[in-house]
């Protein structure tokens, strides 16, 4: 334990799990918008949009998202010049690759948060829907009006699990060099196999911190804004 | 009791599966038996050095090692290659797992605390890989602003920013190929490791005329053979047998096989190396 | 699922008609225009050659690469489904125990597990055996993957014994004490044999997480389909064409694996084995969702990893 002083003055802890909290924090609303999104091309009366959006559940869910985040570097990036910071900046690397990993980070969440809006659809109660029809709501209207906030409201559990999820998946940016949190703890236990334990302890402990509250504050949100029926 | 169980199932797997190799290496010690076979650990994924091809092995590491158990009175037939990543190549060592190591293995002193090196065998410089033509990165020093490419926790890269051009931009991947398959793409101006692990990448077809080894080595390291420590006696037959690689012309040939489709010239000063006495 | 969706939407008249039928015409050219461009860039690059597509089609690279990666990859996912239905029943049952002294540490142990990522437990397991001597090295990386997927989804197995056993009717327990069962033999003989049912589409369905994770075991070096891949790569310079491949496996066999969970749940239901049916997101308590409603079978909210 007394490594520890000694282990934050010769490493930047700190400046890892903040990387890692942007990543989650600017994935998450990507994951947002590209989920919900989805969600609604898959209950939409548009065959073809239900299709595609069925399409990329499927290849986006049963792909590991290692393969996802390389793929967003070497494909994206190198093959189709997907550039997504400033060309001439001396940090572009840098900025590019963490843009990268968000970007794949949300294209992995999404296909998540558009299951759990799905199920959060699936909670609304039939009635709702046919109540909004028969006073002559369109779609775009009976799903924006009176399905989705509700369904928003049903699927807050699941999407509180998705942003877990989502906090200990950032560590997998670091196979294209984006540096944060895993990518730190390896480097230390690289050169200091000695104090192994508590390396690994203040990481861990660094997530704990970070997922914990978030879960307990989605289970607070999803009882207090539970649609009473 | 997680980790004991799973200390358990390991062991029973290695059990199931490990039994007939532990039965190979068990008496190895009157080598030069006809059907005596020998475990000698490289890398699997350097073109170039020590190369998985389906079921074959390619590369100078390989033919190095091949000629050298020859020497020590193993049948090609005999040699069991196994996958030696850097990070286990001691404990492979210490375990009995393999007798010899062929694997871009630098001797340091740090290493020999633990292990014995025969060789060196050859004398690598850390070095830039470029596009063929490309005529402005000509040594470290003109990589400033340049974008760097080299593997996590790797070294080498590090030393680049550090002492010898501090406005590089660094990319780090996980592997090598990454960084290959980033300069052909582009996407990134150099790439830095090892002269002779570069040329590897250079020399493959695909790759062929497209890449090219800047030349101009910033570092020494020294390929040993690695060994379990204090096997002096090994160390000798060993030391022996590159002597011979080494004055009958194999060891120029092997290189000029393997390396050589990239252009790449190692530093004639230091190569071919002569053999440290065995401690 | 799909009478839920019609429930949104009256049937179109003759002009939504059309307009739908534009819309999707519309997506169908855009989705046709993006496939056109990563081709045509891709080409453009060279990675669309022969010479890098050839390799996948001889029996080399499938005997000595993807075979083996793939054995590789299910090993490793076996191993872990095993010893994490160990872990996870243990947990799970140490959850529910009336003795504090087991329930406050199987809580902690779980939250713990849960917290963690995957591939940080994965590096350090893997650091913590090479530096302590505690596996053979040759199955370093093996042990390493599988004790992080082991811990992790030990985890959420836990917490699908929990809410499996909760979502169960009251009456259940109380008519198994009331004919003098001991707390002990309640759980064993009444209560888990029906969460069991009911929890096992879940459980097919992190088979598919499990897989899925097992890919982080290439940075540890482990020998599966992402470094077979890697090596592929390395052998043929084809990298990009070699992920795809690999890709595609893992999207095979996990699609599959999804229409299995499928089937079973439906067959439980149908069979109605358990007395509260088979776990769905919104049949488990609020409290308990967490991990077990997320992995509810492909309906359900997802639990990614």
């Amino acid at each position: 334990m007394d490594q520890i002083p000694d282990l934050l003055r010769d490493y930047d802890f700190f400046a890892a799990f903040r990387t890692t909290i942007y990543l989650t924090l600017l994935s998450a609303v990507g994951a947002l918008i590209i989920g919900t999104t989805v969600a609604i091309m898959r209950v939409s009366p548009v065959a073809t949009l239900r299709t595609i959006g069925a399409a990329y559940v499927t290849l986006v869910r049963n792909t590991p998202l290692t393969l996802l985040i390389v793929f967003c570097n070497l494909g994206l990036f190198i093959q189709l010049g997907v550039v997504l910071a400033d060309k001439n900046s001396n940090t572009f690397i840098t900025t590019n690759n963490f843009r990268l990993a968000v970007l794949g980070l949300s294209i992995y969440t999404a296909s998540f948060v558009a299951e759990a809006l799905r199920s959060g659809v699936n909670t609304v109660p039939v009635g709702q829907a046919e109540a909004a029809r028969a006073i002559g709501l369109p779609f775009v209207k009976t799903l924006t009006y009176i399905v989705l906030p509700q369904a928003f409201r049903g699927a807050i559990a699941p999407l509180g699990n998705v942003l877990i999820a989502l906090t200990k998946n950032s560590t997998v940016a670091s196979v294209i060099g984006v540096s944060e949190a895993s990518l730190l703890m390896k480097e230390m236990m690289d050169e200091r196999p000695d104090v192994l334990f508590v390396i690994f302890g203040m990481f861990a402990v660094g997530f704990v911190i970070l997922t914990l509250p978030t879960g307990m504050l989605f289970t607070a949100l999803s009882k207090r804004l539970v649609v009473k029926r | 009791m997680r980790q004991r169980k799973m200390a358990a199932l390991a062991i029973a797997l290695v059990a199931a599966t490990g039994l007939t190799a532990c039965g190979d290496e068990g008496d190895d010690s009157g080598a030069g038996g006809s059907g005596e076979k020998i475990t000698i650990g490289i890398k699997y994924d350097q073109p170039g050095l020590g190369l998985k091809e389906g079921s074959d092995y390619t590369g100078f590491d390989v033919e190095v090692a091949k000629y050298v158990a020859k020497e020590l009175g193993y049948e090609e037939g005999n040699i069991e290659f196994k996958e030696s990543p850097s990070a286990q190549r001691e404990d492979l060592i210490a375990n009995d797992q393999v007798k010899l190591i062929f694997a871009t293995y630098s001797i340091t002193d740090a290493r020999k605390e633990k292990v014995s090196f025969g060789g060196p065998y050859f004398v690598a410089g850390q070095d830039l890989l470029v596009k063929a033509d490309n005529t402005d990165i000509t040594g470290p020093e003109t990589l400033n602003g340049k974008k760097l490419c080299s593997v996590t926790g790797s070294t080498s890269a590090k030393k680049v920013k550090d002492t010898l051009a501090a406005q590089v931009q660094l990319q780090e991947y996980d592997t090598y190929s990454k960084c290959v398959e980033a300069l052909v793409g582009g996407a990134i101006d150099a790439v830095t490791t090892d002269n002779v692990i570069l040329a590897g990448f250079a020399a493959q077809p695909a790759n062929q005329g497209k890449l090219k080894v800047v030349g101009k080595p910033f570092s020494e390291e020294r390929y040993g053979v690695g060994m379990k420590k204090g096997d002096t006696d090994t160390c000798g037959k060993v030391n022996t047998a590159i002597q011979k690689m080494i004055d009958s012309g194999e060891w120029q040939k092997a290189l000029d096989k393997t390396v050589g489709p990239s252009g790449f010239k190692p530093a004639a000063d230091k190569n071919p190396p002569k053999p440290d006495a065995c401690a | 699922m799909s009478s839920e969706v019609t429930v949104l939407f009256d049937a179109p008249g003759p002009r939504s008609r059309r307009l739908y039928r534009i819309m999707g015409l519309v997506s169908v050219v855009v989705l046709a225009v993006v496939i056109w461009f990563v081709l045509d860039k891709l080409n453009e690059k060279g990675q669309l050659t022969a010479a890098k597509w050839k390799p996948f089609l001889t029996g080399e690279i499938w005997t000595e690469y993807l075979i083996p990666g793939l054995i590789g990859t299910i090993t490793a996912a076996a191993i872990s489904v095993v010893l994490a239905l160990t872990l996870g029943g243990l947990l799970g049952v140490g959850r529910l125990s009336h003795a504090a002294w087991i329930r406050w540490p199987s809580n902690v142990l779980v939250e713990f597990f849960r917290a963690v990522p995957v591939l940080l437990m994965m590096l350090f397991a893997y650091k913590l055996y090479a530096e302590y001597d505690l596996v053979p090295s040759d199955r370093l990386a093996l042990a390493g993957v599988v004790t992080g997927l082991t811990l992790y989804n030990g985890a959420v197995v836990a917490e699908l014994v929990r809410s499996g056993v909760h979502s169960l009717p009251k009456g259940q327990s109380e008519a198994a004490l009331a004919v003098g069962l001991t707390q002990g033999q309640t759980m064993r003989s009444v209560l888990l044999p029906q969460a069991v049912t009911a929890m096992l589409p879940a459980i097919v369905s992190q088979l598919v997480v499990i897989l899925k994770d097992s890919a982080l075991g290439y940075i540890i070096t482990y020998e599966e389909l992402l470094r077979k891949a890697e090596q592929i790569g390395n052998y043929k310079a084809n990298l990009i064409p070699a992920f795809i491949v690999v890709a595609a496996i893992f999207i095979v066999i996990n699609s599959l694996l999804s229409i299995v969970a499928n089937k079973v749940e439906q067959r439980t239901r149908r069979r109605g084995h358990a007395a509260g049916g088979p776990l769905k997101p919104d049949q488990i308590d609020q409290a308990a969702v967490a991990a077990a409603a997320s992995m509810a079978a492909p309906a359900g909210p997802a639990h990614s990893s």
